[in-house]
């Protein structure tokens, strides 16, 4: 949902061509936020759990889709035996109801699919958007026509809608966490191919690269060199935002049941198995949600502090009596000349 | 004026072309799938013949520009469709007929339309009251508690999913407290009251994750117009705090207000689904996860062609006021 909100702040933004020492300057603008820096370390810590999940669960002994039948009361309709949900040392977090299975394994290899299934289909986004985009702004003005109704009409279909339809008649033997992906990314490319073209665009006319252009470049050549990297602070700035966005989409198709689908775990997936448990196995239920609240939270807030560090003049317009000094201290502190 | 006019003509004609475009892309899509078309659209429990007689009515050995012609003269003027001894004519605007459920997917959509209708726009009020009114009360407490703690709500709504805040909604104020029964839909005509009450959740839990973007980008951009000159001219002025909120201050997030919520529509549509599913409301939703599940290829091309016209006109309206709201959009 942040998407439009994004596209109607970065529309009017001026453009920002960072020079030699632009990542240094991002890392102390970005530094300078304090949310963000907890957002990037939760964040990190989650990318870290997702990706040593099979070392995690081996350390504590189960795999995600083994069922522990013993440990389900069957007499009072399949609750997990003992406290608290069946937490034990075997089973850090507890099982599932019904079928018993260990939640700590499911929940980390649903971090998994989460996080690789967002970040693929925003690498197919980005991708998509960027050439397009490019294209567009730097093709013969048929060729922009062409693209520009195409992503007219890409950002016109509703996303979840058409997910939900083409993931019905893709057979199901396709391995569904890439073909999630590949829906996602095939679907919602057409906002970054807009901000892209509208950047390349402006930078088409600085003089910068018009030099570049009239010294007897050829276009790919221009684009590589001269355009490309004044297009990155948009395009991550953009991407940092369409990857929470991203992992809301996979986990409501999941909770669908159209996206993943079992055995292989997906929060979304967990539930909607969990909500008639939520009495008898509070975690089974509340795990799940508290995960995809705090990645969806600290990936947000992540993008709202690459944004402001990328675009320190949006941000600082906006900082008008709001007391945040400290934002306001780094980027006094910064050497003057070397950008823009 | 004139300039206007052609403005909005111009939009209306792209309107137009978007939408032939979609359909075109999505009646490609889904009837050029692997596999046996008619098999699929008739249903795994059909007989030999039962699908021989799909596949003449579906056209499918025609090339597919003759089949998507075929199906825009239903659209526009009405097709007959024979199912085994009676003819039936499905009348314009004629979506197909789903084999599975004998039904036709116009009729079906009709049915199902008012649910959602009054889901999407009842939702719709919720979520520009709340979230306009949080914006509004953010930019003017601007630096004090009151406005760190509301920017730190409206962040954790916007990380909330819909189906997490549904689900919490159901479980704390259905289930826990018992404030309110189990949602169970009753049409407005039938009884206003109890169709407020009963879509009171569903439209909190649609609402609530719009709200929070509208309030960031209310706030933002009436912190941004604080900024501007005028602003200042106008407190030099001795014009006071609450005129230059509420009267000078909210102006300028108007527009942007307009151009999300147009934006957000296509998203909310896909939230109602998720709403409709939730709570067990009989919209199109609904009945498009059941089509999906069950591979009801003409109800799934009827609903998506349905709800891509509901976004693609909610834009071009939105565009629209947009330029009357904003003088300064330069009209092309």
């Amino acid at each position: 949902m942040s998407e439009a909100l994004l596209t109607a702040q970065t529309s009017g933004t001026d453009t920002v061509v960072p020079g030699a020492s632009g990542a240094r300057q991002f890392w102390r603008r970005l530094r300078a936020q304090r949310a963000a820096l907890v957002a990037a370390a939760v964040v990190a810590l989650l990318v870290l759990l997702a990706l040593a999940a099979p070392l995690l669960t081996a350390i504590e002994g189960q795999d995600p889709t083994a069922y522990h039948p013993s440990l389900i009361d069957s007499a009072r309709g399949g609750v997990p035996v003992g406290s608290l949900g069946g937490i034990s040392g075997e089973h850090w977090l507890g099982v599932e109801p019904q079928t018993g299975r260990d939640l700590f394994a499911r929940l980390v290899y649903g971090a998994r699919v989460s996080l690789g299934v967002a970040l693929a289909a925003t690498v197919v986004q980005v991708t998509i958007g960027v050439v397009v985009g490019v294209a567009a702004a730097l093709g013969s003005r048929w060729v922009d026509q062409l693209l520009s109704r195409i992503t007219d009409i890409i950002v016109a279909l509703p996303l979840m809608i058409m997910a939900l339809a083409l993931l019905a008649i893709v057979p199901s033997t396709f391995p569904r966490p890439v073909l999630v992906a590949l829906v996602i990314g095939l679907i919602a490319w057409g906002n970054i191919a807009k901000i892209v073209r509208a950047q390349t665009l402006t930078l088409k006319g600085l003089d910068y690269v018009s030099a570049s252009r009239l010294s007897g470049w050829g276009t790919w050549q221009v684009a590589r060199r001269e355009l490309l990297p004044g297009l990155a602070a948009p395009v991550i700035t953009y991407s940092a935002l369409l990857v929470p966005q991203n992992i809301t989409v996979e986990a409501a198709l999941s909770f669908l049941g159209v996206g993943v689908k079992p055995p292989t775990p997906s929060w979304g997936q967990m539930l909607t198995a969990a909500d008639v448990w939520y009495q008898a196995a509070p975690q089974y239920l509340l795990l799940p949600a508290g995960a995809l609240f705090v990645t969806v939270l600290a990936l947000t807030v992540l993008g709202d502090g690459v944004r402001t560090a990328l675009d320190p003049r949006a941000a600082s317009r906006l900082r008008v009596g709001t007391g945040r000094k400290r934002e306001a201290r780094a980027d006094a502190a910064e050497p003057k000349g070397g950008t823009s | 004026m004139t300039g206007f006019v052609g403005f909005a003509l111009r939009r209306a004609l792209g309107m137009v072309i978007t939408l032939f475009a979609i359909s075109v892309i999505v009646y490609v899509v889904f009837y050029v799938t692997p596999g046996n078309v008619a098999q699929i659209t008739c249903g795994p429990r059909c007989s030999p013949a039962q699908v021989h007689q799909v596949a003449e009515q579906l056209h499918l050995d025609d090339p597919l520009y003759v089949r998507y012609w075929h199906f825009l003269q239903g659209l526009f003027a009405g097709q007959d469709y024979s199912t085994g001894t009676a003819v039936q004519h499905c009348s314009a605007p004629c979506l197909g007929l789903s084999y599975q459920s004998d039904q036709q997917v116009t009729q079906l959509i009709l049915a199902k339309l008012p649910v959602s209708l009054s889901l999407v726009f009842g939702a719709m009020v919720v979520w520009l009251v709340l979230g306009v009114g949080t914006g509004v009360l953010s930019a003017w407490r601007r630096g004090r508690l009151s406005e760190r703690l509301l920017t730190g709500i409206t962040l954790a709504g916007v990380a909330t999913p819909v189906f997490v805040i549904g689900l919490v909604l159901l479980i704390v104020v259905c289930g826990e407290l018992e404030l309110l029964p189990f949602p169970q839909y009753v049409a407005l005509t039938d009884d206003p009251e109890q169709w407020a009450w009963n879509l009171l959740l569903p439209w909190l839990s649609l609402a609530l994750i719009e709200a929070a973007a509208f309030a960031r980008l209310t706030r933002a951009s009436m912190l941004e117009t604080l900024a501007e000159d005028h602003i200042r001219t106008f407190r030099a002025y001795g014009v006071g705090e609450r005129s230059i909120i509420g009267r000078h201050a909210l102006r300028g997030a108007f527009a942007p207000v307009i151009a999300l919520n147009a934006n957000n529509f296509g998203g909310a549509v896909g939230g109602a689904v998720l709403t409709e599913t939730l709570f067990g409301l009989p919209g199109i939703g609904q009945e498009l996860v059941h089509a999906v599940n069950v591979v009801d290829l003409p109800v799934v091309v009827g609903m998506v062609l349905v709800i891509g016209f509901f976004v693609v006109v909610a834009n071009a309206v939105a565009d629209v006021l947009y330029a009357v709201a904003d003088r300064r959009v330069v009209l092309t």
